[in-house]
């Protein structure tokens, strides 16, 4: 097949669609694993993004919608990779109801935007993603990434109370609403979040808020072994202490400090300290920077070398998790780096020396993952490691549901082809 | 229904899992809306998930329509049968399969009801936090289907935030593992898209949930104003102070007269009160409502009153539990209506009830979820009087408009359901009803599973409740109904 002509043709089709300003080559930069697209195109209106889709349908286009790019890295290589579908101008805070602690943005506007937005009325978005300067909504609903307030406020699919999404035959839908008690039709707002845009492109959501804390300290304590860590953090998710974050960090396993950060009015920190002291009897806590909280986001800096997973286990295995990493590394002759929540969502950076000592590495943590009933996802790694890797991990029996659901909204895979689950 | 597949069904549940007696049958044939019946040809109780898969086979293979149940208290008709369907029952499956208090998770089957759960591991200090007002006797599975709310949702969130992980049974029988018992599992939130599906996309047969700590200390502030705009006021300034109560609850003259009624909380005698709960640490309860009497009396509430011990709690939150069922006190029937608005409509929202029900020449009680706008009047009336009916169906309607034209929702906790389904396009457009449509037909190709529920144009072939013509002795007073 000739693949030029086709495509010449939709490109003048595209250019009608958003303006001749707005669709341009893409560059090195732009590549995704190594498949280079040849246009990056920046749609004004959500309309125009679902035009966009269904232009890119018809001609048999694989379109990678993108954000920030924060993590672009995530999942398998796609197949094809044509064109990306910037979000960059959708970029407006569209409304911030706050009588009702609810805001509405579009999917180009960045965690951080947000925040400096809502905070004027006292308000906050209750989430605290990886590089939130530029981090964009869509993005993060597409990969429902898991910070360090989920442990007390959420996760990305409890806060958002509706969107809007552009389907690849160029219809624009919404789901949910403005509200927070709403049962009105199917959740599709929850099917669309950690969908990677394979569903549809998110062009709007809202979101619910929480208020500011009066006041913030965070306390760290040190422990020997990953047992220890274990009990702690049991002990501390057991009892009356309203943390709204419960960390663990190591770089040993003989060597692991277990953060705990409070928020609340000043009498009711100095309380929750004091019982802080009761349940970790035996442990001194001392105050800690917040700085702390951004440990996870250190694991991804300098990728080239490096493969951070993301690991999912009961909070009573943390530390056999731990153990695991450190183990599996060694093994390799190489090292790991963990940031686990006490939700049991924990991120762990390898460094080895090779591909070869990489593949070891992931064969033994996975199956060590899957042993303790986890899961564990590659988050970024070198590009040649996807060749033999599927970096979602194991196929689950409902993956024909999944890709049925797939051939229903996106039947021409149009929408990042076989970069998630099962190649979807 | 064909004996030979009768005999083929009772030969998987046995007689204990199988009603077929038409009189028998008669307890199917709604859920707790009455307004809509239909006889089931069959109801089947499966007693296990294996039994569940077998009976759904069946139903699969002949084509049959099934409709899900739970405890049958649904509010919106989604456990009405369908018109030569079956009914099947969860209630035999009803035990308790795995608790794991560290990891706070737990393993139910889909006939446990929704306050066993909390009273398993209440003990050690834990709760299951959705709490619909129904919760003595109504099943998790059900919660599951209708992604069920109430009072505590404000803080603690609904049904959906707590399901980890389901085995569902889909219409051609499959059994399907979605989710599991550690967060963020690869793949499509299919966990979190059956959650809410209202029995369309197939039954639970496990149920992996969350359960959380109690809070240490939980305080219940009443107070007593001259009118819902002035309570719905006070909830605008405690939000706006930037505090998150657990719940706050308004209840009106009406309601609060059928409650003192049925249970007798001994409520201050208002009309409008505001039930406003705080927990979490000892210390922060206290000094936060110190700031919660004083914003209340600020907006107009000239009566305050503490419940602190779990005792003086339970004696308040029982005339809230009980409204709905206590307005039998004061209106021989009545139609709740569970519309959301966004809570800063409220004030103008109610002035706006008040004026449609006045028009109507129908009461009103109102009971409602204030902290997430999410209101239930309660229309009353008299079947036996000719009109009000239709009027009370008409008013009802009439307000469900009013909450989406606010910008709200036609429903916050209870489903669309069979009562709702018609006013689907006042809430979404066609492409967003027909992207329903797409996820619906990937779990059910069949259209077996509850099919004609939510939608608008699906087949509603149902009777009304035969009227109640009165005994004469009772025309002529010499004799009362109870």
């Amino acid at each position: 097949m000739n693949e030029n002509q086709p495509i010449e043709r939709v490109w003048t089709d595209l250019e009608a669609i958003v303006g001749r300003e707005y669709i341009w080559p893409a560059t090195a930069n732009d590549a995704i694993d190594g498949l280079q697209p040849g246009k990056v195109i920046a749609p004004g209106t959500a309309q125009e993004v679902a035009e966009v889709l269904q232009c890119c349908s018809a001609a048999e286009i694989a379109v990678i919608p993108r954000g920030g790019g924060s993590k672009l890295g995530l999942g398998n290589r796609p197949t094809k990779a044509d064109l990306i579908l910037s979000t960059e101008r959708l970029n407006r805070v569209v409304e911030h109801v706050w009588g009702d602690m609810t805001v509405i943005v579009e999917a180009g506007c960045t965690i951080e935007g947000i925040q400096n937005a809502v905070k004027q009325h006292g308000q906050r978005l209750a989430l605290d993603p990886l590089w939130p300067e530029r981090c964009t909504v869509g993005g993060l609903l597409a990969t429902a990434e898991s910070g360090t307030l989920r442990i007390r406020y959420g996760a990305v699919r409890d806060l958002v109370l509706g969107v809007e999404v552009a389907l690849s035959d160029g219809s624009l839908i919404k789901a949910g609403g403005k509200v927070v008690k709403n049962v009105a039709g199917y959740d599709l707002t929850k099917l669309v979040i950690g969908s990677l845009g394979t569903l549809g492109v998110i062009t709007r959501a809202v979101f619910r808020l929480h208020p500011i804390p009066v006041a913030t300290a965070t306390y760290s304590t040190l422990l020997s072994n990953a047992p220890e860590a274990t009990k702690l953090v049991l002990a501390l998710l057991d009892s009356h202490v309203i943390y709204t974050g419960l960390q663990l960090r190591a770089t040993r396993p003989d060597h692991i400090a277990l953060d705990v950060r409070l928020e609340g009015i000043p009498e009711s920190l100095q309380d929750q300290f004091a019982k802080l002291g009761k349940v970790a009897a035996g442990f001194t806590f001392t105050e800690s920077p917040a700085e702390v909280w951004d440990a996870r986001q250190k694991l991804f800096a300098d990728p080239a070398g490096a493969v951070v997973a993301k690991c999912g286990v009961l909070p009573s295995q943390l530390g056999s998790l731990c153990e695991a990493a450190f183990r599996q590394a060694k093994s390799a002759g190489g090292t790991a780096n963990v940031v686990a929540q006490g939700t049991g969502i924990a991120d762990v950076r390898f460094e080895a020396a090779d591909l070869k000592s990489f593949s070891k590495i992931l064969d033994g943590i996975r199956s060590e993952v899957w042993a303790l009933d986890g899961t564990l996802v590659v988050q970024r790694c070198p590009s040649a490691l996807k060749e033999s890797l599927d970096v979602w991990g194991a196929l689950q029996d409902a993956l024909p549901l999944m890709q049925e659901i797939k051939g229903k909204f996106d039947p021409a895979r149009t929408l990042n082809p076989g970069r998630f689950v099962g190649a979807i | 229904m064909d004996s030979h597949l009768i005999s083929e069904f009772r030969a998987i549940v046995g007689d204990a899992g199988l009603v077929s007696a038409k009189e028998q049958l008669r307890t199917y044939e709604c859920d707790g809306l009455t307004l809509f019946r239909v006889v089931p040809e069959l109801v089947l109780l499966p007693a296990s998930s294996e039994e569940m898969q077998a009976v759904v086979k069946i139903c699969h293979r002949e084509r049959i329509p099934f409709v899900a149940r739970g405890s049958g208290t649904g509010l919106s008709g989604g456990a009405l049968p369908v018109k030569g369907g079956v009914v099947i029952g969860v209630s035999r499956m009803n035990r308790i399969l795995e608790i794991d208090l560290p990891n706070a998770r737990v393993v139910v089957e889909p006939g446990v009801t929704n306050s066993a759960i909390t009273a398993a591991v209440s003990g050690r200090g834990y709760f299951y936090a959705p709490d619909p007002s129904s919760q003595v006797v109504c099943t998790v599975a059900g919660n599951v289907a209708e992604n069920s709310g109430g009072a505590h949702c404000f803080k603690y969130g609904v049904t959906t935030t707590y399901i980890l992980g389901l085995e569902v049974v889909v219409s051609d029988g499959s059994l399907l593992k979605l989710g599991g018992k550690t967060f963020d599992n690869p793949g499509y939130d299919l966990v979190g898209s059956f959650v809410g599906s209202e029995g369309t996309f197939g039954i639970a047969t496990k149920i992996t949930l969350r359960i959380i700590r109690k809070p240490e200390c939980t305080q219940t502030l009443m107070a007593a104003f001259n009118s819902s705009s002035e309570a719905g006021a006070a909830v605008s300034e405690i939000i706006k102070s930037g505090m998150f109560p657990a719940a706050m609850e308004i209840m009106d003259r009406l309601a609060l007269e059928a409650a003192e009624a049925a249970v007798h909380p001994n409520y201050p005698n208002c009309q409008a009160l505001l039930l406003v709960e705080l927990d979490g640490s000892g210390r922060e309860v206290e000094l936060l409502m110190e700031k919660v009497g004083p914003i209340c009396t600020a907006c107009g509430a000239w009566e305050l009153r503490l419940a602190k011990s779990e005792a003086e709690r339970m004696a308040v939150w029982k005339g809230r539990k009980a409204a709905f069922a206590a307005v039998g006190r004061i209106s021989p029937n009545y139609l709740v209506q569970d519309g959301v608005i966004p809570r800063t409509a409220l004030p103008r929202v109610l002035g706006e009830i008040d004026r449609l029900s006045a028009e109507a020449g129908l009461r009103v009680a109102n009971v409602f979820h204030a902290g997430d706008g999410n209101l239930h009047p309660l229309v009353l009336y008299d079947r036996r009087i000719a009109g009000q009916e239709e009027r009370a169906m008409v008013l009802a309607e009439d307000i469900l408009r009013l909450c989406v034209e606010s910008g709200g929702s036609i429903t916050g906790e209870h489903g669309i359901g069979e009562e709702k389904k018609a006013f689907m396009p006042v809430m979404f457009s066609e492409a967003d009803l027909e992207a329903m449509q797409r996820l619906r037909s990937a779990f059910d190709p069949y259209n077996l599973c509850n099919p004609t529920k939510m939608f608008p144009g699906t087949d509603t072939t149902y009777q009304k409740p035969i009227a109640y013509e009165p005994h004469p002795i009772e025309k002529a007073g010499l004799a009362q109904r109870y």
